[in-house]
């Protein structure tokens, strides 16, 4: 049995980190997440392992200086919640463009503007479907429990270095301040400079030395044929992408009528609504996108034949649901359930949607 | 004797008493004539060979005229987002403390959007080396209003001349910053004549020394020309230069600790 504890969501992000060999954390406050850099302070990984952490003077700087550490060919992250990432938006285009490995976490609000600091799910737009300028995408992960909290970080940076692409950890408040269970991950060491040298060298500036050009890490190519053609390369990057990284939980599904789809906290709150529906003799399951993009569209394809309402949950006025109707394709209603604003739905709030938009009551 | 063979003859290792160094690449520069930013790139260049620190060098190009400093100097260059290059300096130095870091920003750049960037990796007194090219306007862009602009300057936004009333004033910003407790060594330089230029690089070299003691930041302002933005010829902008920015930029070393 590894290291158990129990831990809030935001803590865990902090600790994984440390354990997974991140080289730098840089970030700025902002409820409800700033549990994970002062985390971080108390820890004072600098003693232990070795890692950095800086706290910056805005979001924006915070991000720069994960621009400037991953061009290092270091692991480096940073974290914030709704408003900070509007703010991380040029920073992570950047990220994207210059294809540079990091983690950024967005404990998300309710928005827009200042909106509140309690738990919601509105920037899934904002995540997937770009949020800064250009064709880019990011890998999203939403985690649905402190455990996958810890999971998450350390399958981030993995992906992230794969693909040479910044990921990011979508979850809210709710998953962030709840203490759970966790099983904590084994300590790993970070990585010398011979590893980065050996795994980043052809592109990661750690100093020019006569066996190699200069590296450059930059997103800049004033010429549009060559940049028509790197994005043909980035394209084709999340193209693999779609092909070798989506992942999905499927709960109650095999005898399902109808389907939930939700993630995060929301897919939680289906687990309890499909007890109460199934109680009540409706069967339904659940199918939870864990990788927002790639988004699991050939899944929910499959689960066409079979169900006959697909109910897409969100914390939102509605964001995810697009991508639920565009796998779907008008074969079967779909039909989206939300409460917004920071307030959280209740299972049974749920399972009467899904009557209302299904079962004629 | 043909004048080549008696070329060849000449052209032999003891006679030489200059060589381009390797460190600035052959790369032909984009900079308009006259302009300041490429005496500038030789000059970084010059130092870091000297230095023999090419290989532990990490330089952060600006958004401005130079954005394409990585063409120009052989080491590894990071190519940062309008006025942040300080911010990646700061997590560059951090991570990576062996090496040697700067920053290469224009006023546009470091004085206008990257502000907050510049103060704050001042106050925080990071182990890098700021150069600050001011030439009063933003080059880059086609000649618009810097904060660094002269008043009563003509730009293309400020077409009757800089208005200090409703634009604020021309920021003196080596001053601003040398106030800070985390600035080591602040000087203010130019490039126009060979002393000038001898002058900048004992500054560019105490600056990278400065690094090795994680006592403050080294942040160097180059008051330089535009002729392209000014609409100058390279002459007569010089002598614009000495005439309107010496007086209000004053040259010279603010502190030295
Ligand atoms: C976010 C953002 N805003 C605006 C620009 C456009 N822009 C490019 S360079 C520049 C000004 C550069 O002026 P300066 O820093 O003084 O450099 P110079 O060209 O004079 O050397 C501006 C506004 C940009 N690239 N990015
Ligand atoms: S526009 Fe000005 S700063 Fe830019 S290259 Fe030309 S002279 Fe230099
Ligand atoms: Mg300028």
């Amino acid at each position: 049995m590894g290291d158990i504890r129990l831990m809030k969501g935001n803590e865990v992000i902090a600790e994984a980190a440390i354990r997974c060999g991140c080289d730098g954390y840089f970030g700025y406050p902002i409820t409800p997440q700033s549990e994970v850099m002062e985390t971080l302070m108390i820890r004072r990984p600098e003693l232990e392992t070795g890692m950095v952490v800086v706290q910056a003077e805005s979001e924006v700087a915070a991000i720069n200086m994960v621009y400037g550490g991953a061009s290092c060919g270091k692991k480096v992250m940073t974290s914030s919640s709704s408003p900070g990432i509007s703010l991380k938006a040029e920073g992570i285009t950047y990220l994207a463009g210059a294809e540079l490995p990091a983690l950024i976490v967005n404990v998300v609000r309710g928005g827009p503007g200042l909106g509140t600091i309690q738990p919601a799910q509105s920037d899934y737009f904002q995540a997937v479907k770009g949020g800064g300028h250009g064709d880019y995408k990011l890998i999203v992960l939403a985690p649905a429990s402190v455990q996958e909290m810890n999971d998450f970080v350390e399958l981030s940076f993995d992906l992230a270095f794969k693909y040479l692409n910044p990921a990011l950890i979508l979850t809210d408040g709710v998953i962030g301040q709840m203490m759970e269970k966790v099983e904590l991950s084994e300590f790993k060491p970070r990585w010398t400079e011979e590893e980065i040298i050996a795994k980043s060298g052809t592109w990661a500036t750690t100093g020019k030395t006569a066996d190699r050009e200069r590296n450059i890490s930059t997103s800049l190519d004033l010429d549009s044929a060559k940049q028509e053609i790197f994005n043909h390369k980035l394209q084709a990057k999340y193209r693999a992408m779609q092909e070798n990284e989506v992942r999905f939980e499927k709960i109650n599904c095999d005898d399902a009528d109808y389907l939930f789809v939700a993630y995060g906290s929301s897919a939680r709150i289906c687990q309890k609504a499909i007890e109460i529906a199934r109680k009540k003799g409706i069967k339904v399951g659940l199918l939870r996108p864990i990788t927002l993009f790639p988004y699991p569209i050939k899944q929910i394809q499959e689960m066409l034949g079979q169900v006959k309402g697909i109910l897409s949950v969100e914390m939102s006025a509605g964001q995810m649901v697009e991508d639920v109707r565009l796998a779907v394709n008008g074969k079967v209603p779909v039909e989206h359930y939300g409460r917004y604003g920071g307030i959280i739905p209740t299972p049974d709030e749920v399972v009467e949607a899904l009557e209302q938009n299904f079962l004629g009551e | 004797m043909t004048a080549t063979t008696e070329l060849k003859n000449i052209i032999n290792e003891e006679n030489v008493v200059y060589k381009k160094t390797s460190v600035l690449l052959d790369n032909e520069m984009h900079y308009c004539p006259g302009c300041t930013h490429g005496v500038i790139h030789k000059a970084i260049a010059e130092v870091i060979d000297d230095m023999d620190i090419q290989e532990k060098t990490i330089g952060v190009s600006p958004v401005g005229c130079s954005v394409l400093a990585y063409n120009y100097l052989d080491i590894d260059w990071q190519q940062a987002a309008h006025g942040r290059a300080p911010a990646l300096a700061t997590a560059t130095s951090r991570l990576m403390p062996e090496k040697y870091v700067f920053t290469y920003q224009g006023d546009g750049d470091l004085a206008s959007i990257g502000c907050a960037e510049i103060m704050h990796a001042c106050n925080r007194g990071e182990s890098i080396v700021v150069f600050f090219v001011n030439n009063a306007i933003y080059g880059m862009t086609g000649g618009q209003m810097a904060p660094t602009t002269l008043e009563g300057q003509v730009t293309a936004t400020s077409p009757y001349g800089r208005d200090c009333q409703t634009t604020g004033f021309p920021m003196r910003i080596s001053e601003m910053l040398a106030m800070l407790p985390g600035t080591r060594f602040v000087t203010r330089e130019s490039a126009e004549t060979p002393g000038a230029v001898r002058k900048l690089k004992k500054a560019i070299r105490k600056g990278f020394e400065n690094t090795r003691e994680n006592k403050g930041i080294s942040f160097i302002e180059i008051v330089g020309t535009c002729s392209s933005g000014w609409k100058l010829s390279p002459v007569k902008s010089n002598e614009w230069m000495k005439e309107n920015m010496f007086p209000y930029y004053p040259l010279g070393t603010l502190k030295d600790e």
